[in-house]
Parts: structure tokens; sequence; C-alpha cells
């Protein structure tokens, strides 16, 4: 059963992801990410990291996403003003990612040692566990998130407003 | 029924999924005008390596990972919000989203 929903969400993401890759609309391309998001939120869920999966929905289906489709609806973009590579700088792009697949799959297939030692603890990814590693041994980097997300927020601020001139 | 999705599904299988995910940003980014497409395969790019962290995670029961990947969505939250600013900047001043246009710092 575990395994069925591995295999259909993997063909989904790899499946949505060519999507925001191949469509002509702006507006198409976020529609699948959001979607590639959620089933990688789905792999999450399947790997028993309910945190994690709800991190990921509320950060990346619910903020980022928003944001480039807010973006993407500010700016007016439509299949019209879509800016095309030539064919050459296409098939360019695709061959060349194709070789880094290529080269990425045979290095990785050439790995030993991806074995299990022992039955995972499924209760890793639970909040409680999670809590108690993030606010104990990671205390400072969780601090300066917190700095980083200041200067996001003044430095986008800063950028995003109109010249006083 | 295994108390792990690892037991049942070969981690070489999540490792190959992120490798077609990080290969398909990589494509985008190449294949692409558009730079917001741009910047969402890079977002692509980004999730393939959170989803092999969380699968290592799992399979170590180690939190370490499942931390990183918190951190590595904090920081991904601080580039979306600075870098969609600076491409509105961009449309602002020169009427456009192509990158193409923007080769003055190309050598």
């Amino acid at each position: 059963m575990s395994k069925i929903a591995f295999f259909v969400l993997a063909f989904l993401s790899i499946f949505s992801a060519m999507m925001v890759v191949f469509s002509r609309k702006p507006v198409h391309s976020v529609l699948s990410l959001i979607f590639c998001f959620f089933t990688i939120a789905g792999h999450y869920i399947l790997l028993n990291a309910q945190f994690l999966a709800a991190v990921h929905v509320i950060v990346y289906a619910g903020a980022i996403m928003v944001l480039f489709l807010f973006v993407i609806m500010l700016l007016n973009l439509n299949a019209e003003s879509e800016p095309h590579k030539t064919s050459a700088g296409k098939i360019a792009a695709v061959v060349s990612g194709g070789l880094l697949l290529l080269v990425l799959v045979s290095v990785l297939k050439s790995t030993d040692g991806l074995h299990l030692s022992s039955a995972p603890d499924s209760q890793v990814g639970m909040v409680k566990n999670l809590g108690m590693v993030l606010y104990d041994k990671y205390m400072l980097p969780f601090e300066v998130s917190a700095l980083l997300f200041l200067t996001a927020m003044i430095g986008a601020t800063m950028i995003g407003k109109k010249e006083l001139d | 029924m295994g108390s792990s999705i690892l037991e049942l599904v070969h981690i070489n299988n999540y490792v190959m999924l992120a490798a077609i995910l990080f290969a398909i940003g990589v494509m985008g980014v190449m294949f692409r005008r558009n730079t917001i497409i741009i910047f969402m395969c890079i977002e692509l790019m980004l999730n393939a390596v959170n989803l092999l962290l969380v699968a290592f995670s799992t399979m170590h029961s180690d939190p370490g990972g499942q931390v990183m990947v918190f951190f590595i969505m904090a920081v991904a939250a601080a580039e979306v919000a600075v870098g969609l600013a600076i491409l509105v900047m961009i449309y602002r001043n020169v009427k456009s989203v192509d990158i193409d246009i923007l080769n003055k710092l190309k050598w």
C-alpha cells in the first residue's frame, strides 16, 4: 500500500515538475509547482516526518507560492509576453539536463552501503522530538534565522519601494 | 506491513527521485528565459535536496537532518522575499522579465 503510494506520488511529482518547465503560461507553471510541493509533502508524510510536511505546506504552498502567483499577476505575465529561447537553445538545455541526470544516476547507482542497518524510529519526525532537538542543540542557528528574516524583511521593503527623486 | 516506508521502498528510489527532480530544475533554469520561472526551478532544486535529506534522516533515525530541512525552508522563504522584490524592481526599470536583457555583467 505504502509502496504504491510512493510510486504514484513520485510519478506525480516528476510529472508536475516537468509541467513547471514546459507549460507555456507562467500561471500554469506556478500551479504545477504548487501541486509538486503538495506531492513532496505527501512524501514527507510517508517518511513519517509529519512536522516537516505541515511546515512544508504552510511555508511553500501557503507563503512562497502565493508570493510567486501575486508577482506574476502583478506583472500581468501571460503566454503572449513570454520570452522564448531559440530551438537550438532549448535542445541544448534538454540535452545538458539529461546528461546531468545521467551522470548523477550513474554515480549514485554505484554507491554501496545504502542499507537499513536497523528499523527506523518512527517517532523521529514528530513535533515533540524535533522540538527537543531544535530548541536545545540548534538554539543558536534558530536565533540566527530570526535575524535572517529581519534582514530579508528590511531588504525586501528597501528594494521594493519607489525611488525618491 | 512494515512500520516504515523505507522497509518497503529502498532508499535508492528516493535518491533517484531526488536526482530526477534536481535535474529537471537544472534543465528548467537553462530552458526558460522568464526570470520568475527560473526562480521557481531553483525552488524545485532546493526541494529535491530537502526530500533527500528527510529520507536519509528517517533512514538513520537522526532528527538533525529534519532540522536542517527546517532551516533550508527558512532560508528559502527569505530568499524568495528578497528575490521577488528585486524582480519587481527590474521589471519596473526594463519593463520585461526576460533574463537575456540583463546581460550587462556578462563578460
